[in-house]
């Protein structure tokens, strides 16, 4: 019997599972992207959109659990399929292989991925649990004035800079391998992936790192 | 020209090998690669040495046999171009060549620069048959088929199952081959009847054999000598998607085959 099981027993399977969530992130860090960008209007129309998306319980926790499940399940297959990599060269080459086609951003996976994951825990203690021991000012549900405040310290700004140049390695090629994984390859579409890799790649990178920049120049207070 | 050159030497897949220092001495541009390791080999025999060995069968780019690692680039790196092909005009005087096997776990070393490829073999065996009717030959025109899906499958088909594919994928990963003999048989109307059940069977097979897992940064398809696309990766990933969703449960008892 060929079930779910098997299908994740093999590397093509747990692939398809890295490029579902990996899409599922995608689809998150572009939508809060959007969202955030509410900080250049004002301090009420942040708060307020703060508000809407905690108005439902069942809505909000679905989308959380939704998000931590694919973050799980994509950093297990990626580190069982890293796993298997890793055991497949035993003896390595005397002299380097040569990089041909390969790219930055696709031998970088491996350390932007786990910098993303520290990202995401180091996030959410900031901006959503308010964790004490960081020591950054927060005040639950002034999402503005902790941003805005958070993001005055420069190590802070710095560090989501930092991690938003990561996203823009493991996104560029992360969009692109996500169509190969599933299957989505046609000569006529191809270019067009490729483009979609990039303009969603700078989009979600250069909408995030405008705020964190703006706050340093003082032109959100 | 005069070069140096450094192979590894492994008496047996026991051994652990190490890479040893040799002078290649008046190399004549005109030389294949190979003929120029013959040279080598000759003055090796002559002082009683143990020759260095490497695998090559054809010499004209077709069997795949004489794949060993240049410098960093599987088959030397020329865009399709085999081992055997390559000449000894593409490199200079003084130059430092570094000659290894191909490195993977599912290829093991024979020998010196040999490996065993069987690995390959199993992942075929692991696709099965194709349903053909025997007997006389079929009419020419008997079945149709389409000119893009021939050509197609004709690009895939070119593969000589070398290795080198794998010898450059920083993942040690088999997908270029395994998606090239999957594609060229589910391209053509003969190879429909298992298209699906064979897609699995192969992928399956391809972990099984210890090889790494596609990452997709193409330096398979640098490598090839056929210049097999990474198309076909994709091809194989959509037919095992797909393969996947419609498996049905095998049936064991008499009379299903
Ligand atoms: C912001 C969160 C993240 C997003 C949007 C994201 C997105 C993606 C996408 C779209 C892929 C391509 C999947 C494919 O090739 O089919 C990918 C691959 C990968 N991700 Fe992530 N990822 C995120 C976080 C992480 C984390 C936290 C880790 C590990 C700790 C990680 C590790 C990897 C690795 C190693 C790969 C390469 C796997 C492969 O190509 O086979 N990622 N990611
Ligand atoms: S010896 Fe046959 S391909 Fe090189």
């Amino acid at each position: 019997m060929f079930q779910v099981l098997d299908f994740y027993k093999t590397a093509n399977g747990k692939k398809v599972v890295m490029a579902i969530t990996g899409l599922i992130g995608f689809g998150f860090v572009l939508i809060h992207m959007l969202g955030n960008l509410q900080v250049f209007v004002g301090q009420e129309k942040l708060d307020d959109y703060a508000k809407l998306l905690k108005s439902s319980m069942p809505i909000l926790w679905g989308a959380r659990l939704t998000l931590i499940g694919a973050v799980v399940l994509h950093v297990v297959a990626s580190w069982q399929l890293a796993g298997q990599s890793e055991d497949a060269r035993p003896v390595p080459y005397q002299k380097k292989l040569q990089k041909r086609k390969s790219t930055f951003a696709s031998h970088s996976m491996r350390w932007t991925g786990p910098l993303l994951l520290m990202f995401i825990i180091y996030h959410l203690l900031h901006f959503t649990i308010g964790w004490k021991t960081l020591n950054l000012p927060f005040i639950e549900g002034a999402v503005y004035s902790n941003v805005v405040n958070g993001f005055k310290l420069w190590p802070v700004a710095a560090f989501y800079i930092l991690c938003m140049l990561a996203l823009s390695q493991h996104l560029y090629h992360g969009i692109w391998s996500l169509f190969q994984t599933l299957g989505v390859n046609h000569p006529r579409y191809n270019g067009l992936i490729r483009a979609v890799a990039a303009l969603g790649t700078a989009v979600v990178v250069i909408g995030n790192i405008s705020i964190p920049v703006a706050i340093l120049a003082g032109y959100i207070k | 020209m005069n070069l140096v050159l450094h192979v590894w030497r492994q008496k047996n897949a026991q051994d652990k090998g190490k890479m040893v220092r040799y002078d290649a001495k008046g190399v004549s541009p005109d030389m294949s690669f190979l003929e120029m390791l013959d040279v080598v080999n000759e003055e090796l025999i002559a002082k009683g040495e143990d020759p260095i060995a490497f695998d090559h069968d054809c010499r004209e780019g077709i069997c795949g046999m004489c794949g060993v690692v240049i410098n960093g680039l599987a088959h030397g790196g020329h865009v399709g171009t085999t081992t055997c092909q390559l000449h000894m005009r593409h490199f200079s005087d003084g130059d430092e060549i570094y000659i290894e096997p191909w490195r993977a776990k599912a290829f093991p070393v024979i020998k010196d620069l040999v490996v065993d490829r069987g690995a390959f073999d199993r992942i075929i065996q692991a696709g099965g048959y194709i349903s053909v009717a025997t007997g006389n030959a079929p009419d020419g025109n008997a079945i149709p088929v389409p000119k893009p899906s021939s050509d197609l499958a004709m690009d895939a088909a070119a593969c000589i199952g070398c290795g080198a594919c794998v010898a450059a994928c920083p993942n040690g990963a088999a997908a270029l081959f395994t998606s090239a003999k999957i594609s060229h048989l589910g391209l053509l109307p003969q190879g429909q009847a298992e298209r699906f059940r064979r897609v699995v069977d192969m992928v399956q097979q391809m972990d099984t054999e210890g090889f790494g897992n596609c990452t997709n940064h193409r330096e398979c398809e640098a490598a090839c000598p056929k210049q097999i696309s990474t198309d076909f990766i994709a091809r194989m990933n959509r037919d095992y998607i797909r393969g996947s969703l419609s498996r049905r449960p095998d049936k064991v008892g008499g009379g299903d085959g």
